[in-house]
């Protein structure tokens, strides 16, 4: 019994990351409409940038920051350029536009910052709380999502700027009849989406250590996560990123579950869910009148 | 005392490379209503994206004293042009209060803003009772209620509105028209009006032009057009 | 001819061939055979592979090209197709070629199984669910209940067949010609198959499922068989796939290669048959071009080729064609 409770705890920690990356996803779903495949190699080259400032001597929070800004720019760069081009073009088309941004981030990072593994450190320090079970790190770490969470809460509920963006996503033909600068809602879109994924990147580097394909595997927790949870709902998302960590440290206890197969059955359940719920647990069922 | 809010020359659309208006001349009055008739594919829907830069065109359209041709939808809607599209586009996913928030979304007066969410809710009562309900889940009429809505908050010189009857009951339709007139004599509201629904709109028109196939054949006094009656036969269908 | 006969070979349907494309495949087809005579055999194994992929490329193209699931899993019907040869030749003593159809078949069958529940999956959903499964086929391949058939981590090596009947050609040669027949047949069947009426119920589905459904279209039955016909095609190729290289293993099948191939799909063209065989050029030579360029930035390059590849042609090298052959037309039209 203390074992599966350990290994709950532990899920919570491990779904702290999950649920990080998952609000980033949501953020630009909310924006965009579409899911960035890239944005998990968005947060790595961030956290790849916040080690470079720290390596030159910044302290933490400066870089931290700084961090965030520089990956809001990014994001906005990234958009107008590459992206405002395709804007005719068919949904499948962007898709793979957003596979080669993967393909060039990774690489990318590898030939700058190379592969090995890098530390990476934590405000948070890692003493162990409640004995063993969960570290001072894991508690910021979910501590600063539950933050990030509450300010997009906020920016979307409650700033003209923020319904503008859920307008733009919505139906971007309505919104230009109103008035919106449909370009620029995207590039905020885009914009925050990397600055969101950059903390995230920074929370997560120091517990599974810093190199150019960290983000992989946990891009698609975080995606499972988003999708369970709901792609409309921030809220949810977190819910989900939670869920997948406690599930996946769980089906460690299935026989013939190696670490290889615990992300297929996480995936499998996620699947399931959708079967019953295709619009995730918390998700918005959208109803149209045809 | 009535000035030109609005007028084109030579304009042309084109859906790709199909044109779609062939040259089309036409004025509209401020303070007036001008109807815009035909049948289904004239032409008519498509002066209307035209005017709200959805489409290419060529020619000249003139705004206000400005030349406008080739700006872009959201300039457009922000020098004071709301266009009501077909469909209505609502955002559905979102409330009725969001939706007419949204209409707002341009301007800067808080209190200007708030005050006309109260007129609107005056014109439209049902949108109040509704307020926090997603607009996708109400009816045609209400969401063209809510359409029309929107397009009252932008605070428009000229507002266009792609047949508002669509799809509604007759009832429906006299109180929709019923609430553009009050629009139009209370508060002076241009109006651009597309219609197959010929009667309703030359009720309520002063000026009135009809299209077939991408041109203008005919145009006058909405009331001596719907007074003739070869008129009415040949191009209005009653 | 009926009138029925008459209403069908006038509509302009996708796969149905115009003059000036029956001869361009006909040369194209020409070309293709006397190709080995002028080629050295490591490229005709480098075609062979791109032709392979094509297949499965084309796989994909009914699926999400015609039929508008999205599909990122793909992988998964290659490696089982791969796998089936393999053990079928490595551990039965089977003979190559009925390898084939059994993959084919065996792919068929579960593409359906999984098409089922899919059925209730749209758009990202659907591409989320495909994607776990790209992703636990090497997992699935490597474990050890499993082991013993698939021979885990350490795969499985075939013996590449060589030509029959004591022909003169070198395995690839034959490999090659072999596998020419193979998408002549299939390709051909596909064009067949979007030309009909199913054909056109697929392709109802995907543009506007609700009005099919109210034409009398059995929306499920159709969608899950083509998952299952998918399956088959990819299946077949990952047969093919598996004699060539003569060896599988389960990182072979990542979920990187379902990637790789629907970006073939799209730069070939999403609904386009002729377009599947461009993509599994593009799958095959790009890479290497790209490593060419740079070896330390070889995913980058790659990623930059795609970009501009999307740039040329937004709606793939089929779409590209269309301009031109449309824009041709105008001008003819306006002379």
């Amino acid at each position: 019994m203390e074992l599966v409770l350990s290994q709950i705890l532990a899920g919570l920690s491990t779904g702290g990351i999950y649920a990080c990356m998952a609000l980033a996803i949501v953020m630009i779903y909310q924006a965009i409409d579409h899911l960035n495949f890239a944005q998990g190699e968005m947060a790595m080259f961030s956290t790849f940038i916040a080690w470079q400032l720290l390596h030159w001597g910044l302290p933490y929070w400066l870089a931290f920051f700084l961090t965030i800004g520089i990956s809001f720019v990014g994001g906005v760069l990234i958009e107008r350029i590459v992206f405002k081009p395709l804007k005719n073009a068919p949904v499948l088309s962007h898709i793979v536009v957003f596979i080669a941004l993967f393909a060039i981030l990774n690489s990318g990072a590898g030939f700058i910052w190379d592969f090995t593994i890098k530390s990476f450190p934590t405000p948070f320090g890692t003493t162990p709380l409640f004995g063993t079970l969960i570290s001072s790190h894991d508690a910021g770490m979910i501590s600063v999502t539950i933050i990030v969470l509450l300010l997009l809460y906020a920016f979307f509920r409650y700033t003209r700027v923020g319904l503008a963006m859920r307008a733009t996503a919505a139906n971007p033909e309505s919104a230009r009849l109103v008035g919106i600068r449909v370009g620029w809602m995207i590039a905020l879109g885009w914009g925050m989406a990397a600055a969101i994924g950059a903390v995230a990147g920074m929370m997560i580097a120091p517990v599974v250590f810093l190199e150019p394909n960290m983000m992989i595997s946990i891009l698609l927790y975080g995606f499972a996560g988003a999708v369970v949870g709901g792609l409309t709902s921030p809220f949810g998302a977190v819910i989900g990123g939670f869920s997948i960590g406690i599930i996946e440290n769980l089906s460690g206890f299935i026989p013939y579950v190696g670490r290889e197969l615990k992300l297929t059955i996480a995936l499998a359940l996620i699947v399931a869910v959708l079967t019953v719920r295709p619009s995730g647990l918390f998700g918005r069922v959208i109803v149209t009148r045809v | 005392m009535s000035e030109i809010l609005l007028s084109a020359r030579h304009l042309c659309a084109f859906y790709g490379a199909t044109r779609v208006l062939h040259g089309i001349d036409f004025d509209i009055v401020e303070g007036s209503v001008t109807a815009f008739l035909g049948a289904n594919g004239a032409g008519k829907t498509s002066t209307l994206r035209a005017l709200s830069g959805m489409i290419e065109t060529t020619g000249e359209i003139r705004f206000g004293g400005q030349a406008v041709a080739g700006k872009t939808t959201e300039e457009l809607a922000r020098l004071g042009i709301a266009h009501v599209p077909e469909g209505r586009g609502t955002f559905s996913r979102m409330t009725i209060e969001e939706n007419l928030q949204l209409g707002a979304m341009s301007r800067k007066d808080r209190a200007g803003i708030a005050a006309d969410i109260e007129r609107v809710d005056g014109y439209f009562p049902r949108l109040r009772e509704r307020a926090h309900q997603q607009a996708g889940t109400m009816s045609g009429g209400e969401q063209q209620m809510l359409a029309i809505g929107r397009a009252l908050m932008m605070r428009p010189k000229l507002m266009l509105l792609d047949e508002p009857s669509f799809g509604l009951a007759p009832l429906m339709v006299d109180e929709v028209y019923a609430i553009l007139r009050k629009l139009k004599e209370d508060e002076g509201v241009s109006m651009l009006l597309v219609e197959q629904n010929a009667a309703a709109a030359l009720a309520l028109a002063d000026q009135a032009y009809l299209i077939e196939t991408g041109e203008i054949v005919m145009s006058g006094l909405a009331q001596e057009i719907g007074r003739d009656e070869n008129i009415r036969r040949a191009y209005l269908g009653y | 001819m009926s009138k029925r006969d008459a209403l069908q070979r006038s509509n302009c349907a996708r796969g149905q061939l115009a003059k000036p494309q029956v001869l361009l495949t006909i040369v194209a087809l020409v070309i293709a055979v006397l190709l080995p005579l002028a080629v050295k055999n490591f490229v005709l194994f480098q075609l062979t592979l791109a032709m392979a992929y094509g297949i499965a490329i084309l796989g994909l193209s009914l699926l999400t090209g015609f039929n508008g699931q999205f599909s990122l899993g793909h992988s998964a019907f290659f490696a089982l197709g791969a796998y089936t040869a393999a053990i079928m030749m490595d551990r039965w003593g089977i003979s190559y070629i009925w390898t084939l159809p059994v993959a084919g078949i065996v792919s068929l069958v579960f593409g359906f199984l999984f098409g089922l529940p899919a059925l209730r999956l749209q758009g990202i959903y659907l591409a989320l669910a495909t994607f776990s499964l790209a992703v636990a086929t090497p997992q699935l391949l490597k474990s050890k209940p499993l082991e013993p058939l698939t021979g885990g981590v350490q795969g499985i090596v075939i013996i590449k067949p060589d030509a029959p009947f004591g022909l003169p050609l070198s395995s690839d040669q034959w490999l090659y010609y072999l596998t020419l027949a193979v998408v002549v047949v299939m390709f051909t069947c596909a064009a067949n198959l979007i030309n009909s009426r199913t054909g056109r119920a697929l392709i109802a589905i995907r543009d506007n499922p609700i009005a099919a459904r109210a034409m009398g279209v059995d929306i499920s039955l159709y969608k899950a068989l083509t998952f299952g016909v998918s399956a088959f095609y990819t299946g077949i190729a990952g047969a093919l796939g598996a004699i060539v290289i003569q060896f599988v293993a389960p990182d072979s099948f990542t979920f990187a290669f379902a990637i790789a191939l629907f970006v073939g799909l799209v730069v070939g063209g999403v609904d386009s048959i002729a377009g599947a065989l461009f993509g599994g050029l593009f799958v095959l030579f790009v890479p290497n071009i790209a490593e060419q360029v740079s070896k330390g930035l070889a995913g980058a390059v790659y990623g930059v080729i795609m970009i501009l590849a999307i740039y040329v042609m937004p709606s793939g090298a089929a779409g590209l064609v269309r301009l031109v052959v449309s824009k041709v037309a105008r001008i003819r039209a306006t002379k």
